[in-house]
């Protein structure tokens, strides 16, 4: 077939996709280019070609700042305590799901449980702001059995337990419904074979239904690596202030109050690019692990 | 279905059913407490009496809310970015994702394509640089920041891709043989197939637009040009309720936390009314990407 013959069927496959590799280029290659700010004295009136090179000056800099170890450590810490939690939570409550035969009592909760996934972290965060406020109902409720009343976002000893338990609440209904497709996947016969053979309930679970979805948690396992430094910037951001970024503060939200309030755009993009870099290898071990422990591939 | 009938299977059931019916209670009272707050009158709401249930039940809240010009632009902006965000979204996925799903026989250059994409999709240049570009291209203010930057989203074209590879090959074979071009093959044979999948990702995009606000935050250096999530950050977090535009002495009757929680509600009820939709097809939808084998 001469290359004529070929276009003459093909060519709208091109025409095709020629707008989203327009679209890709402009707004994710060009800002990819963009991460040579970290190396420039950046301004904006030079823009990326003309702004001087200072070499790993930024990073240098970066490395000095005391913040540094904080917003990582912060990140770090928040994020795993928030993947671990969510993972475990939602096997927990896939099992209990699994087991409850009620076909109706079963979707309903799963209707509930769903919902917070689909709100954002305005809507969440202003009624956590709400809630959890000196005067808020959580902190009226402890007064009435005798408690203390705690500072849930504003002091350093429940900042992160708050925005661990409040991403908890968003995301662990939602995570459910892998491991319950994997669940609803598992052949009955296994269960009727056990039963007839005198295994009650509980051995059914451990030695059926648990190891029916060992892959699906070990692919959901290896995928979360790609997740450790993604603490959740938008919830820290709603949630947050300056009494608590001793314990709060994380990579992203530092990048924007340097980069976008302060305007020192050369800082941030360095601390940007640090963390674009390493997220890049995570997710890459990530998919590389998701395909050699459970055949999973996205492609 | 196996029954079982010991006493101790029985009571872990009654004991499942309650933890199960609790927590997703549990999930649901933040929200039914701050509907209740949003009904009530000014003493009960900044008094903190209410608990799940209004007190001097009053509708005023929503009415000032609702009659709020800065609130209703701001509503407007949103109802527009989700039409035309979501309408450019399935329009790129689609044209993306078909030629995409064809062997490079078929569509040579296939591998670079997809590597193109996916590198694209695992390295972010960040923050920063984006903000930059965005920029530069003069979208600041514009309808267009909100939508462009993100008119593409990869991992939505890569399962519509694996959804389209599952289309039996025969039909297009078929049609192509009859002459039928791409183009018609595309329309008359892949969409009408994939209607589940479509309306899986349009549901997607489309609560993805409505809850938006960060964009919004960095993109839109006028307050006017807020959408709904972003100009709702100014009144919920940072407590500015003169950016409301309600007169003063309306404020003096009515409790400023009924009024914030009367726009969470209001913000809320456009996901309300299209989560049974979200939730017949987020099933299918999450089938297709992340349990596939």
């Amino acid at each position: 077939m001469t290359f004529k013959q070929y276009m003459k069927r093909a060519w709208p496959l091109y025409v095709m996709i020629v707008p989203g590799i327009v679209f890709v280029l402009l707004f994710r290659y060009y800002p990819m280019y963009g991460v040579v700010i970290a190396f420039q004295d950046f301004s904006p009136a030079k823009g990326f070609a003309r702004s001087p090179w200072i070499g790993w000056e930024n990073f240098e800099f970066l490395f000095s700042l005391p913040e540094f170890g904080r917003i990582f450590s912060n990140t770090l810490i928040i994020a795993i305590s928030k993947i671990v939690a969510d993972q475990l939570g939602a096997i927990i409550l896939a099992l209990l799901l699994n087991e409850a035969r009620r076909i109706f009592f079963r979707r309903t909760i799963q209707t509930l449980i769903y919902l917070p996934h689909f709100l954002s972290w305005i809507v969440l965060g202003g009624i956590l702001l709400d809630i959890l406020s000196a005067g808020g109902i959580l902190n009226q409720a402890l007064r009435s059995v005798g408690m203390e009343p705690q500072l849930w976002l504003g002091s350093n000893d429940w900042f992160r337990g708050t925005v661990i338990a409040s991403g908890f609440w968003k995301s662990v209904g939602f995570s459910t419904i892998v491991y319950l497709a994997a669940l609803t996947a598992i052949n009955p016969v296994l269960h009727e074979a056990a039963a007839i053979d005198g295994a009650g309930r509980f051995r059914r679970i451990w030695h059926i239904t648990l190891p029916g979805i060992r892959p699906t948690i070990v692919l959901l396992a290896a995928l979360s690596l790609g997740d450790v430094l993604q603490a959740g910037f938008e919830q820290i951001l709603t949630l947050y202030s300056p009494a608590v970024y001793r314990t709060g503060d994380i990579i992203d939200t530092y990048v924007y109050r340097v980069g976008l309030i302060s305007a020192q755009y050369s800082l941030a993009g360095a601390v940007g690019l640090f963390k674009s870099f390493i997220g890049f290898f995570l997710i890459v071990i990530s998919y590389w692990l998701a395909d050699r422990f459970a055949g999973y591939r996205i492609l | 279905m196996i029954r079982d009938r010991t006493w101790f299977s029985r009571l872990f059931d009654s004991l499942n059913y309650l933890f199960l019916a609790g927590f997703a209670i549990l999930c649901l009272l933040p929200l039914v407490h701050i509907f209740a707050v949003s009904l009530s009158g000014r003493a009960p709401a900044t008094g903190g009496f209410v608990s799940f249930w209004p007190i001097d039940f009053t509708l005023e809240n929503y009415e000032q809310v609702m009659g709020s010009r800065n609130f209703l632009r701001s509503f407007v902006i949103s109802v527009l970015r989700v039409l035309t965000g979501t309408s450019l979204n399935m329009l790129l996925v689609i044209l993306t994702a078909y030629p995409l799903s064809k062997t490079p026989r078929v569509f040579k250059g296939r591998t670079i394509c997809i590597w193109f994409f996916v590198f694209a999709m695992l390295f972010d240049g960040g923050l920063i640089p984006s903000f930059l570009v965005v920029r530069s291209l003069g979208l600041l203010n514009t309808l267009g920041a909100l939508i462009l930057p993100n008119a593409v989203p990869i991992f939505s074209v890569i399962l519509m891709m694996n959804f389209f590879r599952d289309v039996p090959k025969e039909l297009e074979e078929s049609a192509l043989i009859d002459g039928a071009s791409h183009w018609r093959v595309l329309w008359h044979i892949y969409i009408p197939l994939s209607l589940p999948a479509i309306a899986t990702l349009t549901l997607f995009s489309a609560v993805n637009h409505w809850n938006a606000w960060f964009d919004g935050l960095i993109y839109m250096t006028d307050t006017a040009n807020y959408p709904m999530q972003t100009f709702l950050r100014t009144v919920i977090v940072t407590l500015d309720l003169t950016q409301v535009g309600i007169n003063p002495q309306d404020l003096q009757r009515l409790s400023d936390r009924a009024i914030r929680g009367a726009q969470i509600i209001v913000a809320t009820v456009p996901i309300l009314v299209v989560y049974p939709f979200l939730q017949r097809y987020f099933i299918s939808g999450i089938k297709l990407g992340a349990v596939k084998e």
